[in-house]
């Protein structure tokens, strides 16, 4: 087992539904969570739009990762973020990104903390790794 | 250019990873993984493992079978395989994919994503080729 507690960022850059990048993503974070890793998330460029509430690839014929998304807390994954500017340039307004799990005490959903552009390269100039899809 | 914490400064031997995402021959992420890899060793850095995740995993079969004036990217991938680099196939996609310990090409392995979390952890750097 890994275990030594280096800075790991996934970044999810790319649009949900025409690739599989995003699903992807989040099983790699579902993985790492269960290592001893500091794991971070970071939802910026295209990769916001998967962050939109409402999804449903029902007709679709594919499974979709909106479940597994809202549960990214309960497995730990706890450290999520986006960049505002992506979110702005795609007119999602922050408020309203999808929730990434439930506050255990008062039941309130628990969304990305939204970060300037600089806050994240800040954050990533100290990774060990980064892996980005 | 430095860095904090453990992180090497560039210029030093470093050990390397790499993550390939896409399949061979559509997209180039394939061949950039293999070229930066012969770039890396021949300026004396060493891989530790590549990692295939996604339609990646497609690298590994040896089922593949271009024009004979073409690259043969299944074998490359095994001739650095024999040269003792790690290289693993994510098992969940080669699931999906129909890769299977039989259409291999010898010197690459089945295993899952926690191998890739092991790759990053023992390596100074994981560089990623995707689409």
């Amino acid at each position: 087992m890994a275990a030594t507690g280096k800075k790991i960022m996934v970044t999810v850059r790319k649009a949900p539904h025409g690739s599989i990048y995003v699903q992807e993503s989040i099983e790699v974070m579902f993985i790492f969570a269960t290592y001893d890793m500091d794991l971070s998330v970071v939802f910026m460029d295209d990769g916001v739009l998967a962050l939109q509430t409402g999804q449903d690839t029902k007709q679709l014929g594919t499974k979709g990762f909106m479940a597994s998304l809202g549960a990214l807390v309960d497995w730990e994954v706890t450290k999520v973020y986006v960049d505002r500017q992506s979110l702005k340039e795609r007119n999602i307004p922050e408020g309203s990104i999808q929730p990434i799990g439930k506050d255990d005490d008062s039941g309130a959903p628990i969304r990305p903390k939204v970060l300037d552009s600089i806050e994240i390269a800040t954050m990533m100039a100290t990774q060990h790794s980064i892996v980005s899809f | 250019m430095t860095h904090t914490g453990d992180l090497l400064t560039t210029g030093e031997n470093m050990k390397l990873s790499v993550l390939v995402l896409e399949g061979p021959y559509n997209h180039e992420a394939s061949d950039s993984a293999y070229n930066f890899i012969q770039a890396a060793l021949d300026k004396g850095h060493a891989i530790r493992g590549i990692f295939f995740y996604d339609d990646g995993v497609y690298n590994a079969t040896k089922l593949m079978d271009p024009p004979q004036d073409d690259r043969h990217i299944s074998k490359r991938w095994s001739e650095l395989g024999a040269r003792g680099i790690d290289m693993i196939v994510c098992v969940a996609a080669a699931k999906r994919r129909g890769i299977t310990d039989e259409v291999l090409v010898p010197n690459i392995r089945i295993s899952g994503l926690g191998q890739l979390a092991t790759l990053i952890d023992e390596s100074d750097r994981l560089v990623t080729f995707g689409d």
